[in-house]
Protein backbone atom coordinates (compact mmCIF):
# COMPACT_ATOMS: atom_id res chain seq x y z
CA UNK A 1 0.00 0.00 0.00
CA UNK A 2 2.43 2.66 -1.34
CA UNK A 3 0.15 6.27 -1.06
CA UNK A 4 -1.51 5.48 2.26
CA UNK A 5 0.41 6.82 5.31
CA UNK A 6 -0.78 6.13 8.69
CA UNK A 7 1.96 7.32 10.52
CA UNK A 8 0.44 10.81 9.70
CA UNK A 9 -2.69 10.32 12.30
CA UNK A 10 -1.63 10.97 15.76
CA UNK A 11 -3.31 12.52 18.74
CA UNK A 12 -6.90 11.86 19.95
CA UNK A 13 -8.07 15.02 18.60
CA UNK A 14 -7.27 14.24 14.92
CA UNK A 15 -9.80 13.59 12.43
CA UNK A 16 -8.50 10.74 9.64
CA UNK A 17 -6.57 12.41 7.12
CA UNK A 18 -8.36 13.21 3.53
CA UNK A 19 -7.60 10.51 0.37
CA UNK A 20 -7.82 7.33 2.34
CA UNK A 21 -8.52 4.49 0.46
CA UNK A 22 -11.89 2.17 1.16
CA UNK A 23 -13.54 -0.46 -0.46
CA UNK A 24 -17.45 -0.72 -0.39
CA UNK A 25 -18.85 -3.38 1.86
CA UNK A 26 -21.53 -4.20 -0.22
CA UNK A 27 -20.42 -3.98 -3.79
CA UNK A 28 -16.45 -3.52 -3.73
CA UNK A 29 -16.14 -0.55 -5.77
CA UNK A 30 -12.44 0.94 -4.30
CA UNK A 31 -12.97 4.89 -3.17
CA UNK A 32 -11.04 7.51 -1.40
CA UNK A 33 -12.37 9.40 1.33
CA UNK A 34 -12.41 13.01 1.27
CA UNK A 35 -12.69 15.32 4.00
CA UNK A 36 -15.89 14.09 5.84
CA UNK A 37 -16.67 17.42 7.97
CA UNK A 38 -18.30 16.41 11.46
CA UNK A 39 -21.85 14.95 11.27
CA UNK A 40 -21.35 14.18 7.35
CA UNK A 41 -20.90 10.82 5.48
CA UNK A 42 -19.37 9.55 2.50
CA UNK A 43 -21.39 7.09 0.39
CA UNK A 44 -20.50 4.30 -1.99
CA UNK A 45 -20.82 6.48 -5.38
CA UNK A 46 -21.79 3.09 -7.20
CA UNK A 47 -24.83 1.85 -4.85
CA UNK A 48 -25.13 4.33 -2.13
CA UNK A 49 -23.86 2.26 1.28
CA UNK A 50 -22.60 4.64 3.61
CA UNK A 51 -18.23 4.10 3.79
CA UNK A 52 -17.94 6.31 6.53
CA UNK A 53 -19.40 8.08 9.02
CA UNK A 54 -17.81 11.01 11.42
CA UNK A 55 -19.26 11.91 14.40
CA UNK A 56 -18.46 14.91 16.46
CA UNK A 57 -16.75 13.60 19.90
CA UNK A 58 -17.55 10.28 18.60
CA UNK A 59 -14.48 8.87 21.22
CA UNK A 60 -15.86 10.97 24.72
CA UNK A 61 -20.05 10.22 23.59
CA UNK A 62 -19.27 6.86 22.85
CA UNK A 63 -16.99 6.17 26.37
CA UNK A 64 -19.61 7.85 28.20
CA UNK A 65 -22.37 5.68 26.93
CA UNK A 66 -20.52 2.48 27.70
CA UNK A 67 -19.88 4.08 31.22
CA UNK A 68 -23.19 4.56 31.46
CA UNK A 69 -24.55 1.28 30.23
CA UNK A 70 -21.96 -0.77 32.41
CA UNK A 71 -24.12 0.52 35.32
CA UNK A 72 -27.46 0.38 34.17
CA UNK A 73 -26.32 -3.15 32.83
CA UNK A 74 -25.65 -4.03 36.90
CA UNK A 75 -28.58 -2.32 37.97
CA UNK A 76 -30.82 -4.75 35.34
CA UNK A 77 -28.89 -8.06 36.42
CA UNK A 78 -28.99 -7.30 40.35
CA UNK A 79 -32.30 -5.67 41.01
CA UNK A 80 -35.84 -7.69 40.86
CA UNK A 81 -36.57 -7.56 37.24
CA UNK A 82 -40.46 -8.42 37.50
CA UNK A 83 -42.43 -9.65 40.76
CA UNK A 84 -45.79 -12.33 39.81
CA UNK A 85 -48.85 -11.68 42.71
CA UNK A 86 -50.98 -14.22 42.02
CA UNK A 87 -53.79 -15.25 44.88
CA UNK A 88 -51.60 -14.15 47.76
CA UNK A 89 -48.57 -15.90 46.33
CA UNK A 90 -45.39 -13.75 45.24
CA UNK A 91 -42.55 -15.08 42.35
CA UNK A 92 -39.74 -11.95 42.14
CA UNK A 93 -37.68 -12.58 39.55
CA UNK A 94 -34.42 -11.32 38.04
CA UNK A 95 -33.43 -10.96 34.51
CA UNK A 96 -31.64 -14.36 34.65
CA UNK A 97 -34.56 -16.18 36.18
CA UNK A 98 -36.62 -17.23 33.06
CA UNK A 99 -32.69 -18.80 32.09
CA UNK A 100 -31.86 -20.80 34.82
CA UNK A 101 -35.89 -22.34 34.88
CA UNK A 102 -35.00 -23.27 31.09
CA UNK A 103 -31.58 -24.91 32.05
CA UNK A 104 -33.79 -26.89 34.71
CA UNK A 105 -36.33 -28.10 32.60
CA UNK A 106 -33.92 -29.61 30.56
CA UNK A 107 -34.20 -26.71 27.65
CA UNK A 108 -30.55 -25.71 27.98
CA UNK A 109 -30.49 -24.66 23.69
CA UNK A 110 -33.24 -21.97 24.42
CA UNK A 111 -31.58 -21.10 27.88
CA UNK A 112 -28.17 -20.69 26.04
CA UNK A 113 -29.48 -18.67 23.65
CA UNK A 114 -31.49 -16.58 25.90
CA UNK A 115 -28.05 -16.23 28.00
CA UNK A 116 -25.92 -15.43 25.23
CA UNK A 117 -28.22 -12.43 23.51
CA UNK A 118 -29.35 -10.64 26.52
CA UNK A 119 -26.93 -10.70 29.08
CA UNK A 120 -23.22 -11.97 27.66
CA UNK A 121 -23.69 -10.59 24.66
CA UNK A 122 -24.12 -7.02 26.18
CA UNK A 123 -21.68 -7.27 29.17
CA UNK A 124 -19.10 -8.17 26.23
CA UNK A 125 -20.28 -5.39 24.34
CA UNK A 126 -20.03 -2.85 27.26
CA UNK A 127 -16.71 -4.59 28.28
CA UNK A 128 -15.38 -4.56 25.31
CA UNK A 129 -16.12 -0.87 24.15
CA UNK A 130 -15.06 0.99 27.47
CA UNK A 131 -11.37 -1.53 27.67
CA UNK A 132 -10.42 -0.50 23.84
CA UNK A 133 -11.53 3.51 24.66
CA UNK A 134 -10.67 4.52 27.99
CA UNK A 135 -7.06 3.70 27.11
CA UNK A 136 -7.40 5.51 24.12
CA UNK A 137 -8.95 8.75 25.91
CA UNK A 138 -5.96 8.21 28.28
CA UNK A 139 -3.78 8.16 25.99
CA UNK A 140 -2.10 4.64 26.54
CA UNK A 141 -1.74 1.46 25.47
CA UNK A 142 -3.07 -1.57 26.96
CA UNK A 143 -2.62 -5.04 25.78
CA UNK A 144 -5.14 -6.85 23.31
CA UNK A 145 -6.86 -3.97 22.25
CA UNK A 146 -7.17 -4.88 18.49
CA UNK A 147 -8.37 -8.65 19.88
CA UNK A 148 -11.24 -6.84 21.88
CA UNK A 149 -12.21 -4.29 19.50
CA UNK A 150 -12.58 -7.25 16.94
CA UNK A 151 -14.32 -9.24 19.77
CA UNK A 152 -16.82 -6.49 19.86
CA UNK A 153 -18.21 -6.48 16.10
CA UNK A 154 -18.05 -10.44 16.63
CA UNK A 155 -20.74 -10.24 19.68
CA UNK A 156 -23.00 -7.40 18.33
CA UNK A 157 -25.57 -8.81 16.07
CA UNK A 158 -26.22 -11.46 19.00
CA UNK A 159 -26.79 -8.57 21.25
CA UNK A 160 -30.79 -8.60 21.20
CA UNK A 161 -32.17 -6.43 24.44
CA UNK A 162 -34.80 -4.52 22.28
CA UNK A 163 -36.37 -7.57 21.08
CA UNK A 164 -36.61 -8.04 24.54
CA UNK A 165 -38.77 -6.10 25.34
CA UNK A 166 -41.40 -7.00 22.77
CA UNK A 167 -41.22 -10.51 24.39
CA UNK A 168 -41.92 -8.70 28.03
CA UNK A 169 -45.19 -6.88 26.13
CA UNK A 170 -46.57 -10.03 25.31
CA UNK A 171 -45.47 -11.52 27.90
CA UNK A 172 -47.53 -9.32 30.22
CA UNK A 173 -50.42 -9.15 27.77
CA UNK A 174 -50.98 -12.67 28.12
CA UNK A 175 -50.96 -12.79 31.88
CA UNK A 176 -53.24 -9.98 32.33
CA UNK A 177 -56.42 -11.40 34.41
CA UNK A 178 -54.34 -14.30 35.47
CA UNK A 179 -52.38 -12.47 37.65
CA UNK A 180 -50.84 -8.77 38.80
CA UNK A 181 -47.53 -8.20 37.30
CA UNK A 182 -45.18 -5.78 38.96
CA UNK A 183 -42.11 -4.32 37.43
CA UNK A 184 -39.10 -3.41 39.32
CA UNK A 185 -36.08 -1.23 39.20
CA UNK A 186 -34.18 -3.89 36.42
CA UNK A 187 -36.69 -3.72 34.04
CA UNK A 188 -36.38 -0.01 33.95
CA UNK A 189 -32.92 -0.09 33.68
CA UNK A 190 -33.01 -2.59 31.10
CA UNK A 191 -35.24 -0.31 29.27
CA UNK A 192 -32.84 2.28 29.43
CA UNK A 193 -29.72 0.31 28.73
CA UNK A 194 -31.35 -0.47 25.42
CA UNK A 195 -31.01 3.62 23.59
CA UNK A 196 -28.03 3.55 25.90
CA UNK A 197 -25.91 1.06 24.09
CA UNK A 198 -27.93 1.85 21.21
CA UNK A 199 -26.63 5.45 20.71
CA UNK A 200 -22.97 4.04 22.15
CA UNK A 201 -22.65 1.61 19.01
CA UNK A 202 -24.45 4.71 16.63
CA UNK A 203 -21.48 7.08 17.60
CA UNK A 204 -18.42 4.82 17.61
CA UNK A 205 -15.86 5.77 14.90
CA UNK A 206 -14.75 2.30 14.35
CA UNK A 207 -11.93 3.31 11.16
CA UNK A 208 -10.67 5.68 13.36
CA UNK A 209 -10.32 3.81 16.44
CA UNK A 210 -8.84 0.70 14.26
CA UNK A 211 -6.33 3.50 13.01
CA UNK A 212 -4.91 3.52 16.86
CA UNK A 213 -5.50 -0.06 18.04
CA UNK A 214 -4.41 -1.84 15.19
CA UNK A 215 -1.31 -3.39 14.24
CA UNK A 216 -0.34 -1.88 11.22
CA UNK A 217 -0.43 2.25 11.52
CA UNK B 1 -16.08 10.88 -3.27
CA UNK B 2 -13.11 9.66 -6.18
CA UNK B 3 -14.49 6.05 -7.74
CA UNK B 4 -11.12 4.20 -9.10
CA UNK B 5 -10.87 3.35 -12.53
CA UNK B 6 -11.28 -0.54 -12.74
CA UNK B 7 -7.09 0.26 -14.82
CA UNK B 8 -5.46 0.99 -12.53
CA UNK B 9 -4.51 -2.24 -11.34
CA UNK B 10 -6.55 -2.58 -8.17
CA UNK B 11 -8.07 -5.59 -9.04
CA UNK B 12 -6.72 -7.48 -6.43
CA UNK B 13 -7.46 -5.22 -3.74
CA UNK B 14 -9.72 -6.84 -0.65
CA UNK B 15 -11.14 -5.19 2.92
CA UNK B 16 -11.14 -7.33 5.82
CA UNK B 17 -14.17 -8.56 7.40
CA UNK B 18 -13.81 -7.22 10.56
CA UNK B 19 -11.90 -3.82 10.33
CA UNK B 20 -12.27 -2.72 6.68
CA UNK B 21 -8.52 -2.64 5.88
CA UNK B 22 -7.65 -2.50 2.67
CA UNK B 23 -5.12 -4.92 1.56
CA UNK B 24 -3.34 -5.94 -1.81
CA UNK B 25 -3.88 -9.64 -2.14
CA UNK B 26 -1.26 -12.17 -3.76
CA UNK B 27 -2.46 -14.07 -6.48
CA UNK B 28 -4.85 -14.34 -8.48
CA UNK B 29 -8.92 -14.83 -8.01
CA UNK B 30 -11.85 -14.53 -5.84
CA UNK B 31 -9.87 -17.38 -3.69
CA UNK B 32 -6.98 -15.36 -2.49
CA UNK B 33 -6.29 -14.53 0.95
CA UNK B 34 -4.20 -13.09 3.81
CA UNK B 35 -3.84 -11.85 7.04
CA UNK B 36 -5.01 -8.38 7.97
CA UNK B 37 -2.09 -6.56 9.00
CA UNK B 38 -4.30 -4.15 11.17
CA UNK B 39 -6.40 -6.60 13.16
CA UNK B 40 -4.91 -10.59 12.14
CA UNK B 41 -8.85 -11.38 10.54
CA UNK B 42 -8.23 -13.46 7.72
CA UNK B 43 -8.58 -11.26 4.58
CA UNK B 44 -10.67 -12.70 1.72
CA UNK B 45 -11.23 -11.54 -1.82
CA UNK B 46 -15.07 -12.94 -0.92
CA UNK B 47 -16.27 -14.33 1.80
CA UNK B 48 -15.21 -18.24 1.34
CA UNK B 49 -17.59 -21.17 -0.03
CA UNK B 50 -20.34 -18.12 0.36
CA UNK B 51 -23.16 -19.35 -2.60
CA UNK B 52 -22.92 -23.11 -1.08
CA UNK B 53 -22.13 -22.35 2.92
CA UNK B 54 -25.48 -20.00 2.68
CA UNK B 55 -27.42 -22.71 0.91
CA UNK B 56 -26.72 -25.59 3.31
CA UNK B 57 -27.46 -23.12 6.26
CA UNK B 58 -31.26 -22.03 4.38
CA UNK B 59 -31.77 -25.54 3.68
CA UNK B 60 -31.22 -26.30 7.40
CA UNK B 61 -33.38 -23.68 8.39
CA UNK B 62 -35.76 -24.60 6.02
CA UNK B 63 -36.14 -28.06 7.50
CA UNK B 64 -35.95 -26.55 11.35
CA UNK B 65 -38.90 -24.50 10.05
CA UNK B 66 -41.72 -27.26 10.17
CA UNK B 67 -41.15 -28.74 13.33
CA UNK B 68 -41.10 -25.35 15.05
CA UNK B 69 -44.66 -24.52 14.01
CA UNK B 70 -45.86 -27.61 14.35
CA UNK B 71 -44.69 -28.86 17.71
CA UNK B 72 -45.77 -26.78 20.96
CA UNK B 73 -43.26 -23.67 22.04
CA UNK B 74 -44.96 -23.91 25.51
CA UNK B 75 -46.60 -26.08 27.65
CA UNK B 76 -48.78 -24.56 30.42
CA UNK B 77 -50.05 -26.68 33.28
CA UNK B 78 -52.70 -25.58 35.54
CA UNK B 79 -54.56 -27.95 38.14
CA UNK B 80 -53.68 -31.38 36.59
CA UNK B 81 -54.64 -29.94 33.27
CA UNK B 82 -51.68 -29.31 30.35
CA UNK B 83 -52.74 -27.13 27.12
CA UNK B 84 -49.73 -26.42 24.89
CA UNK B 85 -49.75 -24.06 22.57
CA UNK B 86 -47.56 -23.56 19.23
CA UNK B 87 -46.64 -20.54 17.47
CA UNK B 88 -49.18 -19.80 15.90
CA UNK B 89 -52.04 -20.14 18.41
CA UNK B 90 -49.69 -18.10 20.69
CA UNK B 91 -50.45 -15.23 17.74
CA UNK B 92 -54.14 -15.97 17.55
CA UNK B 93 -54.43 -16.32 21.34
CA UNK B 94 -53.69 -12.64 21.58
CA UNK B 95 -55.47 -11.87 18.50
CA UNK B 96 -59.09 -13.18 20.01
CA UNK B 97 -57.96 -11.42 23.13
CA UNK B 98 -58.06 -8.22 21.12
CA UNK B 99 -54.84 -7.88 21.12
CA UNK B 100 -54.46 -7.12 17.39
CA UNK B 101 -50.85 -4.91 17.07
CA UNK B 102 -48.83 -7.37 19.58
CA UNK B 103 -51.04 -10.22 17.36
CA UNK B 104 -49.42 -8.56 14.55
CA UNK B 105 -46.36 -8.57 15.70
CA UNK B 106 -45.51 -11.93 17.08
CA UNK B 107 -47.36 -13.25 13.47
CA UNK B 108 -44.72 -11.17 11.45
CA UNK B 109 -42.01 -11.72 13.90
CA UNK B 110 -42.17 -15.59 14.12
CA UNK B 111 -43.59 -16.69 10.84
CA UNK B 112 -43.40 -13.90 8.47
CA UNK B 113 -39.99 -13.24 9.29
CA UNK B 114 -38.20 -16.74 9.29
CA UNK B 115 -39.84 -17.64 5.73
CA UNK B 116 -39.39 -14.44 4.48
CA UNK B 117 -35.71 -14.48 5.23
CA UNK B 118 -35.38 -17.48 3.65
CA UNK B 119 -37.09 -16.46 0.67
CA UNK B 120 -34.75 -13.72 -0.09
CA UNK B 121 -31.79 -15.33 0.42
CA UNK B 122 -32.89 -18.37 -1.91
CA UNK B 123 -33.50 -15.72 -4.12
CA UNK B 124 -30.18 -13.67 -3.89
CA UNK B 125 -28.40 -17.10 -4.06
CA UNK B 126 -30.20 -18.06 -7.19
CA UNK B 127 -29.59 -14.04 -9.07
CA UNK B 128 -26.19 -14.27 -7.72
CA UNK B 129 -25.97 -18.33 -9.16
CA UNK B 130 -27.51 -17.16 -13.12
CA UNK B 131 -25.18 -14.54 -12.98
CA UNK B 132 -28.02 -11.74 -13.21
CA UNK B 133 -27.77 -8.39 -13.91
CA UNK B 134 -30.73 -7.01 -12.45
CA UNK B 135 -31.10 -3.98 -10.29
CA UNK B 136 -28.06 -4.79 -8.32
CA UNK B 137 -28.89 -0.89 -5.57
CA UNK B 138 -32.06 -2.84 -4.57
CA UNK B 139 -30.58 -6.80 -4.46
CA UNK B 140 -28.09 -5.12 -2.33
CA UNK B 141 -30.44 -3.25 -0.21
CA UNK B 142 -32.75 -6.73 0.58
CA UNK B 143 -29.59 -7.78 1.48
CA UNK B 144 -29.26 -5.23 4.19
CA UNK B 145 -32.78 -5.67 5.19
CA UNK B 146 -32.87 -9.68 5.51
CA UNK B 147 -29.88 -9.33 8.01
CA UNK B 148 -31.14 -6.50 10.18
CA UNK B 149 -34.76 -8.20 10.67
CA UNK B 150 -33.46 -11.51 11.64
CA UNK B 151 -33.42 -10.55 15.17
CA UNK B 152 -37.22 -9.91 16.03
CA UNK B 153 -37.99 -13.56 15.42
CA UNK B 154 -36.72 -14.29 19.37
CA UNK B 155 -39.52 -12.35 20.51
CA UNK B 156 -41.42 -16.14 20.91
CA UNK B 157 -38.02 -17.35 22.35
CA UNK B 158 -38.36 -14.75 24.85
CA UNK B 159 -42.21 -14.68 25.63
CA UNK B 160 -41.45 -18.53 26.99
CA UNK B 161 -38.68 -17.53 28.40
CA UNK B 162 -40.72 -14.74 31.11
CA UNK B 163 -43.53 -16.99 31.37
CA UNK B 164 -41.20 -19.64 32.01
CA UNK B 165 -39.69 -17.92 34.67
CA UNK B 166 -42.85 -15.91 36.22
CA UNK B 167 -45.06 -18.55 36.17
CA UNK B 168 -42.64 -20.81 38.38
CA UNK B 169 -43.08 -24.13 40.66
CA UNK B 170 -45.22 -23.75 43.79
CA UNK B 171 -47.66 -21.16 41.75
CA UNK B 172 -50.73 -23.21 40.79
CA UNK B 173 -50.04 -23.39 37.43
CA UNK B 174 -46.45 -24.45 35.84
CA UNK B 175 -45.34 -23.44 32.41
CA UNK B 176 -42.46 -24.91 30.54
CA UNK B 177 -40.86 -24.83 26.97
CA UNK B 178 -41.99 -27.22 23.94
CA UNK B 179 -39.89 -29.12 21.99
CA UNK B 180 -41.23 -26.16 19.37
CA UNK B 181 -38.72 -23.48 21.65
CA UNK B 182 -35.53 -25.63 20.48
CA UNK B 183 -36.29 -26.06 16.69
CA UNK B 184 -37.71 -22.73 16.58
CA UNK B 185 -33.93 -21.10 17.94
CA UNK B 186 -32.74 -23.55 15.85
CA UNK B 187 -34.33 -21.42 13.02
CA UNK B 188 -33.26 -18.23 14.05
CA UNK B 189 -29.45 -19.14 14.78
CA UNK B 190 -29.50 -20.75 11.34
CA UNK B 191 -30.83 -18.41 9.50
CA UNK B 192 -28.87 -15.43 10.88
CA UNK B 193 -25.68 -17.59 9.98
CA UNK B 194 -27.38 -17.97 6.37
CA UNK B 195 -27.61 -14.11 6.20
CA UNK B 196 -24.28 -13.68 7.57
CA UNK B 197 -22.47 -16.44 4.77
CA UNK B 198 -23.62 -14.43 2.14
CA UNK B 199 -21.33 -12.31 0.59
CA UNK B 200 -23.24 -8.96 -1.66
CA UNK B 201 -19.93 -8.11 -3.53
CA UNK B 202 -20.85 -11.19 -5.29
CA UNK B 203 -24.39 -9.22 -6.43
CA UNK B 204 -21.68 -6.90 -7.97
CA UNK B 205 -19.24 -9.10 -9.68
CA UNK B 206 -21.54 -9.84 -13.12
CA UNK B 207 -22.18 -6.08 -13.09
CA UNK B 208 -18.66 -5.10 -13.10
CA UNK B 209 -17.84 -7.85 -15.89
CA UNK B 210 -20.46 -6.82 -18.02
CA UNK B 211 -19.80 -3.04 -17.14
CA UNK B 212 -15.79 -3.42 -18.08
Amino acid sequence: MPDLDFRAVSGVDQPIPAGWLTLCHACDLPSRVGDVPEGGSARCPRCGTVLYRRIRDSLDRTLALAVAGMFLFIAANVFPFLAFKMQGNVTHTTLSTGVRALFEQGTPIVASLVLLTTIVAPLLQICSLIYVLAPLRAGIRVPGQTRVFRLLRAVQPWSMMEVFIIGILVSLVKLVGMAQIVPGIALWSFALLIPVLAFATSSLDAEWVWRRVGLAR
Amino acid sequence: MIPISAHSGVENLASCHDCGFVVALEGAGHHAQALCPRCRAAVHQRKPDSINRTWALVITAAMLYVPANIFPVMRVISMGKAQEDTIISGAVYLLVHGMWPLALIVFFASVVVPLLKLIALSFLLISVQRGSNWRPVERTKLYHVVEAVGRWSMTDIYVVTILVALVSLGNLATIEAGIGAVYFAGVVVVTMLAAESFDPRLIWDRVRESNG
